[in-house]
């Protein structure tokens, strides 16, 4: 330790002191040195910088070798520990206890997370003894009717996440917030002499009105200060495009469930983008019962989305074709921009008509990453059609600053360029990271004299700052945020944050000198400002819209908007087509922000079906031109290298990459992930590449995937008919099975209470995944990694089987959810050597963690392969906060042990608790499964199959009804509603589509 | 006997008989059959072979406590196994190991009853395979298991837990089939044992003796100890003979019960025996051709012998590639899509050379046995019992994993790949086996002395 420059020089000790010292204290005195028992101030201080140099390195995840070191240390240091005593701890019990507290069972607090765009997802936080451990969609709020997304669901886990940054880091050294504090108010000083010239805050979207206010006070306080937004999938090309068609940047806020017909161009807006949630139940309203009717959704776009495989007709189309396509659309309806041609004249023909029949009850959507174009014609086209007020109505935008952000950041570069930026606040985001590849920020960057930076993790942006302030993450945080449709929803924390996060707002405080105020009473003194007036009883009205997570009432009015006559114009000419690489957010990570959850990476890609990376997609006939097959190593652009992956129904000539990977210092999950697409990217071209040369290295790489096999070989297993079929034939799921009547030597089960099943109409699922990430969530099932999921060891409880169907340049896909089928006659339960998994009385097909010797003959004999097994340990049981996230009610299973679905039967206990308290019948609806809950299209039903009058037992009645492999004669409790599309006969020719049934034939 | 000089050697010098059809060569007295055969571990010289075999066999031994003390301390993902393919290495070779003990159970037992004396040259030895064999085997459905140290709740035994083994699970038979078979073996081959050992006492010198002299029992070959000695032969005979049937049958049911297209077949329990004995014979038949000729055992195990055992070895092989068919044919006649994709996934799937490997295996390479001089010929007799072993192996691999990794749902397809702990475990079993063979060799009498005395004819019989 000499050698640091740094450490304070002892002064001489007092060795009569110290004795005195020892001698006056009482109690276990434990001392490490004799400056220690001195209690020298000198000490104080070496301890608090006990760590200087080459702390930066540390806070780096442990490499291998440093491990080997610190475990060496950790023996020597082992000797120091031995002979202490734990701090004693006490055990009180409550002397008032706590409102509503009851130990053991959880409590549900509404809140609200920030999705991409800073918009609000509406959620209710599942706490047990004030620890969060499930996130469930708020069944009030308008933007989810109790769905989430996956990444809602996962946010669960990025808070428990323990790489988050932990603390104060100045120029790399562990510091505190009190002296950033003072510094911060140094700076405060400094600008308040120079009105903020110089100084630059640089965020995320900002939708929340009171940190919005919190800026706009800033700006105020320091009028030369700047402030500049930008994420990398932000909405830049929706507001360029309502500015093209209204000349301002509206927000457009759809009525899925008022549209006939839909079309979706480059769009996936039942799974990503703002109201996905939402639109995925509106749209699957109309998709459930076919009986009634049905919807129609005409899908173009480059490379297959869940969007497009929900669709009716889906037209693979490179950017440029989708934009010809609109084009065309909008000429032919009668939007007055100029004619255009496009390929399939057919499906333009079919489109058209079908629009033009439905008018005021279509719609047209245009896809996030679209160029501004394609939302201006989208706009034009719902117009023209007489939509607009239908099934598509304008608000204003829900950011607060609805600002051009790629503009405002070549700015800011060029201004810290040029040195004018002499501090800059980076507050979110990762500009390091995920800003093009053209503007060089992190050259620029080091030219700011002073750089500070709030972020939830000491990542590739807090590398380069001298300051590095942990931000709270959400769920630590008071806050408000508007929803899609500019509801207001409110933010509570779950927690007290973890580690020393705090909020931007927070910080803005000290800079206004505004600070120890709470931030609960900051938002709320926002909101009587605005709202007070017009409220009675504002604390009381606060209060309920606490409790209920939003604003009631708060959504954007419509606004009235018409279409600029110069529109037609300003669309400019159209794109130039040829090769192209597409960059697109991951469905995952998206643009990165979720790059360290390794439930997220884990998730097999909706249509790829790849874990833990990201590739080259590109159509089948691409990858023969480029010579490449899954796993080639191909450069782009002699810029990223990465390995293709083949994608069948994707666009010839338009590669897509997905952004959001390559990350080099979020955590131990995700460093090193994949390779980072941002390379690519341009400030001018944010989406696109256009004729990107595209090398074949020659080296392959091993790609972990959870799907080798994407035919169903001829088996009825999606089985689904068009909506013709359908009608003529509503049993067509079954009604080969019924010729064949299975009999049994053995009587069958008999249920005298409950008798749980459950169902998934493939109608109304996406394949978004959603599911798959609650039920991990709920049922802490642990992440595995790259290597084993290639080994085919994930641990998924419920897994989505993707099915292609037909051409192999434009397949129909299917999504099925597969989870356990709790079968009647389950072929798992009779090979169980120990009894390990045996049939409730309630029907269950249950596992015993405890008894279970791991001979996996179960998992072998199941014949829907939906059983897992623990093959190492794979449950986390060092990391201590990864503890906190685990649900109680749920065994963290250790190794050698099965494990699979259990219908959430610590759901089904809870419910049955409250009932038998009550001395009555758990109701119907009660037991809601953790998948079922968060299916955003209520795709899943549960329920008890013994209560005649439940949902479960009118939703298995349906003549779609039909269960996965009955002619074995398992009888599973799972099954699933028959998918039915509803083709336009112009482009489906009858004898074409030929039902898929059941029954060997 | 006392004046006998055993430093002289073997009494008779090797000589090759042409075309031997008997089942001892008709030149020795009781004396010399006894000599010659304690003369192999008492004071013959130990052929160089058996140092260089056996320190080969404890070096590939040295495999199996690293694989399976890796496997104990980090978890059974080491192997290649996975979700769909569940079971991998660890079950074919429980099924192959217990296939060969096979042969000795059948040569002991039921070749006993049959009255066939041209078992007594080759039981014994066939039985110290038998109970090797199942040593290995039996490490497979203990160290298998995820966690091993738990595997004893397969055994019925009372508990605290009130809970009792499955019964309806095939593997909790299997626990009550192969212990029993382990037992009954190990019971008929030292009761066999012991006449001889009685012998080795009263040749050895030195601590042998009182080694030799403990295990005996106090033999003293009275009349009454013959007399008893025969009842329990053919009590244990008796309740080896159905074994034979019921180990391998049980095994077959761990897949027979189970409905994986490939497994749930009827026709598993003959053709599984059939497999046994064809797998068994091949095993006795790759130890016994070196090691009659490293120790000149030509005058016990003749000609005739080798003769024997490959028609055994031919007809059960012809059992199995009936099976083989009937599978085949099955998959056709039921009309099942799935058996017909699982038959299909054989013939042209990703494994199916392996699958063609194994009609060469076991269907072809046999073929040569319809001639007498190919059963005669210890070279061809060596090479095709080496193809019967790598077919057998091959058998449980179609059956095992290629069954499993591509069955109903094509979404939950998958490979499987064993890695360098599969195979570890594999040929460390192997050295096991190998070891203590060669240590059976060394120490005990291979053949046995009192049972070949029997066939020395008299002089007054060979004179008639």
């Amino acid at each position: 330790m000499s050698s640091q420059p740094n450490l304070p020089i002892p002064p001489p000790l007092d060795l009569e002191a110290i004795r005195a010292r020892l001698d006056e204290s009482k109690g276990p005195q434990f001392w490490r040195s004799l400056e220690e028992a001195a209690g020298a101030p000198e000490f104080q201080a070496w301890l608090d910088h006990e760590f200087t140099d080459g702390t930066s390195e540390w806070s780096d995840g442990v490499s291998r070798r440093r491990m080997v070191e610190l475990l060496g240390a950790t023996l020597g240091l082992a000797g120091l520990t031995s002979c202490t005593k734990q701090p004693p701890e006490k055990i009180v019990p409550y002397v008032t206890a706590p409102e509503d507290v009851v130990p053991g069972r959880p409590l549900t607090f509404a809140s609200s997370i920030p999705g991409v765009g800073g918009v609000a997802a509406g959620v209710l936080v599942e706490s047990h003894m004030n620890r969060p451990t499930k996130i469930e969609g708020n069944p009030e709020h308008p933007g989810s009717r109790g769905g989430t997304d996956a990444q809602t669901q996962a946010a669960i886990l990025g808070l428990w996440d323990p790489d988050r940054a932990q603390t104060v880091l100045r120029e790399g050294r562990n510091s505190t917030w009190q002296r950033a504090d003072e510094s911060l108010k140094l700076l405060r000083e400094q600008m308040l002499s120079r009105k903020g010239a110089g100084f630059r805050l640089l965020t995320e979207t900002v939708t929340s009105p009171s940190t919005g206010a919190a800026i706009k006070d800033l700006l105020a306080t320091f009028p030369e200060a700047k402030w500049v937004q930008y994420e990398p999938a932000g909405r830049d090309n929706a507001r360029a495009g309502a500015r093209i068609a209204f000349g301002e940047p509206v927000t457009a806020v759809y009525h899925v469930d008022q549209a006939a017909v839909i079309v979706a161009l480059d769009s996936d807006f039942l799974v990503s983008g703002p109201g996905a949630v939402r639109y995925a139940r509106d749209f699957a309203d109309r998709r459930r019962n076919p009986a009634s009717g049905m919807n129609r959704l005409y899908a173009v776009e480059p490379t297959p989305t869940p969007t497009g495989s929900s669709a009716d007709h889906r037209l693979p189309a490179t950017s440029a074709e989708v934009e010809g396509f609109a084009r065309a659309l909008a000429a032919e309806l009668g939007a007055g921009t100029p004619a255009a041609t496009v390929k399939n004249a057919a499906f333009l023909k079919a489109a058209v008509a079908d629009l033009a029949a439905n008018k005021g009850a279509s719609l047209v959507i245009a896809g996030e990453q679209a160029p501004p174009a394609v939302h201006a014609l989208a706009h034009a086209i719902n117009a023209a059609l007489g939509n607009i007020g239908k099934t598509v109505h304008y608000i204003d935008p829900v950011e607060v600053s609805p600002a051009d952000q790629a503009a405002g950041l070549k700015e800011l570069v060029g201004e810290m360029q040029a040195g004018k930026v002499d501090t800059l606040l980076i507050a979110g985001g990762n500009p390091v990271y995920n800003t093009p590849a053209d503007l060089k920020f992190a050259a620029a960057l080091r030219k700011v004299k002073v750089r500070i930076r709030l972020g939830e993790y000491d990542d590739e942006t807090g590398a380069v700052c001298h300051w590095v302030l942990p931000m709270a993450h959400p769920l630590e945080c008071w806050g408000d945020l508007r929803a899609f449709d500019g509801t207001v929803s409110l933010m509570q924390p779950l927690i007290a944050p973890l580690y020393e996060g705090k909020q931007l707002i927070e910080v803005l405080a000290v800079l206004l000198e505004k600070g120890g105020r709470e931030i609960r009473d900051v938002v709320k003194e926002h909101w009587r400002a605005q709202i007070g007036a017009s409220t009675p009883h504002f604390d009381d009205f606060w209060q309920k819209s606490i409790h209920d997570g939003l604003i009631a009432g708060s959504a954007s009015p419509a606004k009235t908007v018409a279409l600029r006559k110069e529109l037609a114009a300003e669309l400019g000419a159209a794109p130039a087509g040829g090769d192209e690489v597409l960059l697109r957010p991951c469905p995952n990570v998206q643009d990165g922000r979720h790059a360290n959850n390794a439930w997220l990476q884990e998730l097999p890609r909706p249509i790829s079906k790849l874990t833990w990376d990201n590739a080259v997609l590109m159509s089948p006939a691409t990858a023969q031109k480029h010579g490449a097959s899954n796993g080639s190593m191909v450069r782009l652009a002699n810029a990223v290298t990465g390995p293709v992956w083949i994608v069948p129904g994707q666009a010839d000539g338009s590669i897509v990459v997905h952004l959001g990977y390559g990350r080099t210092r979020v955590g131990k999950i995700g460093n090193g992930v994949g390779f980072s697409a941002y390379a690519l990217r341009t400030s001018a071209n944010p989406w696109r590449v256009l004729g990107a040369e595209v090398r074949n290295t020659g080296d392959s790489q091993v790609m972990a995937v959870t799907q080798e096999h994407g035919s169903m070989e001829g088996r009825a297993i999606v089985r689904k008919a068009s909506l013709d079929e359908y009608t003529k034939q509503p049993d067509f799921a079954t009604h080969e099975e019924k010729k064949h009547k299975l009999f049994s030597l053995y009587p069958e089960w008999k249920y005298e209470g409950y008798s749980w099943g459950l169902a998934v109409d493939l109608n109304a699922c996406t394949g978004c995944n959603a599911c798959t990430i609650a039920c991990q969530a709920e049922n802490n099932i642990p992440v595995v990694g790259k290597d084993q999921v290639n080994r085919g060891r994930e641990m998924h409880w419920i897994r989505i089987d993707r099915y292609f169907e037909g051409s192999i340049d434009n397949p129909a896909i299917h999504h099925q959810p597969v989870m356990c089928m709790h079968c009647e006659n389950a072929p798992c339960e009779g090979v169980c050597p120990v009894a390990a998994t045996t049939h409730s009385e309630e029907g269950l097909n249950q596992m015993t963690y405890n008894r279970c010797v791991g001979t996996r003959y179960c998992a072998n004999n199941c014949p829907y392969k939906v059983r897992r097994f623990n093959f190492f340990l794979y449950s986390d049981w060092d990391t201590k906060s990864l503890h906190g996230l685990r649900n109680p009610d749920v065994t963290v299973r250790s190794r050698g042990v099965m494990e699979k679905c259990s219908y959430c039967v610590q759901r089904i206990n809870w419910a049955r608790i409250d009932a038998e308290r009550e001395s009555r019948r758990i109701k119907d609806g009660e037991v809601v499964t953790a998948c079922q809950a968060a299916c955003p299209s209520g795709a899943i039903y549960f329920g008890d199959l013994n209560d005649k009058t439940s949902q479960i037992v009118k939703v298995k009645a349906d003549t779609r009804n039909y269960a996965l492999l009955t002619d074995l004669g398992t009888k599973p409790r799972t099954s699933y509603l028959a998918k039915v599309t509803n083709p336009n006969q112009e482009l489906a020719p009858r004898a074409e589509a030929k039902p898929a049934h059941g029954g060997n034939h | 006997m006392a004046a006998h000089d055993h430093s002289l050697g073997p009494v008779l010098p090797p000589v090759k008989i042409e075309h031997a059809d008997v089942v001892l060569v008709q030149r020795h007295s009781n004396t010399t059959v006894t000599d010659k055969i304690a003369g192999v571990v008492l004071w013959s010289p130990t052929p160089k072979q058996w140092f260089v075999i056996i320190a080969i066999a404890f070096m590939v031994l040295q495999l199996l406590p690293f694989s399976l003390g890796n496997l104990v301390v980090q978890g059974i993902g080491l192997w290649g196994i996975n979700s769909p393919v569940g079971w991998g290495f660890d079950i074919i070779n429980f099924v192959w190991w217990i296939g060969i003990g096979h042969a000795g159970t059948l040569i002991s037992a039921v070749l006993l009853l049959f009255r066939q004396e041209w078992r007594m040259a080759i039981a014994r030895f066939a039985e110290a395979m038998t109970i090797f064999a199942v040593m290995c085997a039996g490490l497979y459905p203990v160290f298998h298991t995820g966690r091993p140290w738990l595997a004893y709740w397969l055994l019925p035994y009372p508990n605290t837990m009130a809970l009792w083994p499955q019964p309806r699970s095939p593997l909790v038979w299997d626990v009550f089939a192969v212990s029993t078979y382990a037992t009954v073996s190990i019971l008929f081959w030292y009761v066999g044992l012991i006449p001889d050992l009685a012998t080795m006492r009263d040749r050895a010198k030195g601590f042998g003796k009182y080694i030799y002299g403990f295990l005996a029992l106090g033999w003293r070959g009275s009349a009454k100890h013959w007399h008893r000695y025969e009842t329990a032969s053919l009590l244990l005979a008796g309740l080896s003979t159905p074994l034979v049937l019921s180990v391998h049958s049980i095994v077959s049911f761990d897949f027979a019960t189970g409905l994986i297209p490939g497994w749930h077949t009827t026709v598993f329990p003959p053709y599984f025996v059939a497999g046994a004995v064809f797998a068994g014979f091949a095993m006795v038949l790759t130890l016994a051709i070196p090691v009659r000729k490293w120790y000149g055992l030509e005058d016990f195990i003749t000609d005739r012998h080798l003769e024997n055992m490959a028609k055994v070895m031919f007809a059960t092989g012809m059992i199995v590639c009936y099976g083989y068919f009937l599978e085949v044919f099955m998959a056709w006649y039921s009309g099942n899509e799935y058996e017909w994709a699982m038959l299909m996934n054989r013939v042209k799937g990703p494994y199916a050379a392996m699958y063609w490997a194994l009609w060469i295996c076991n269907g072809l390479s046999i073929q040569i046995l319809w001639f007498k001089w190919a059963r005669r010929s210890t070279t061809v007799l060596f090479i095709v019992s080496q193809f019967v072993s790598v077919g057998m192996w091959l058998e449980r691999f179609v059956i095992i994993p290629m069954s499993i990794h591509r069955d109903f749902i094509p979404a939950s397809w998958g490979m499987y790949y064993p890695t360098v702990f599969d195979w570890g475990t594999f040929i460390g079993s192997m050295g096991f086996f190998t070891f203590l063979m060669f240590l059976f060799i060394r120490g005990l009498p291979m053949i046995s002395m009192f049972e070949i005395r029997t066939l020395v004819k008299r002089p007054a019989e060979a004179n008639h």
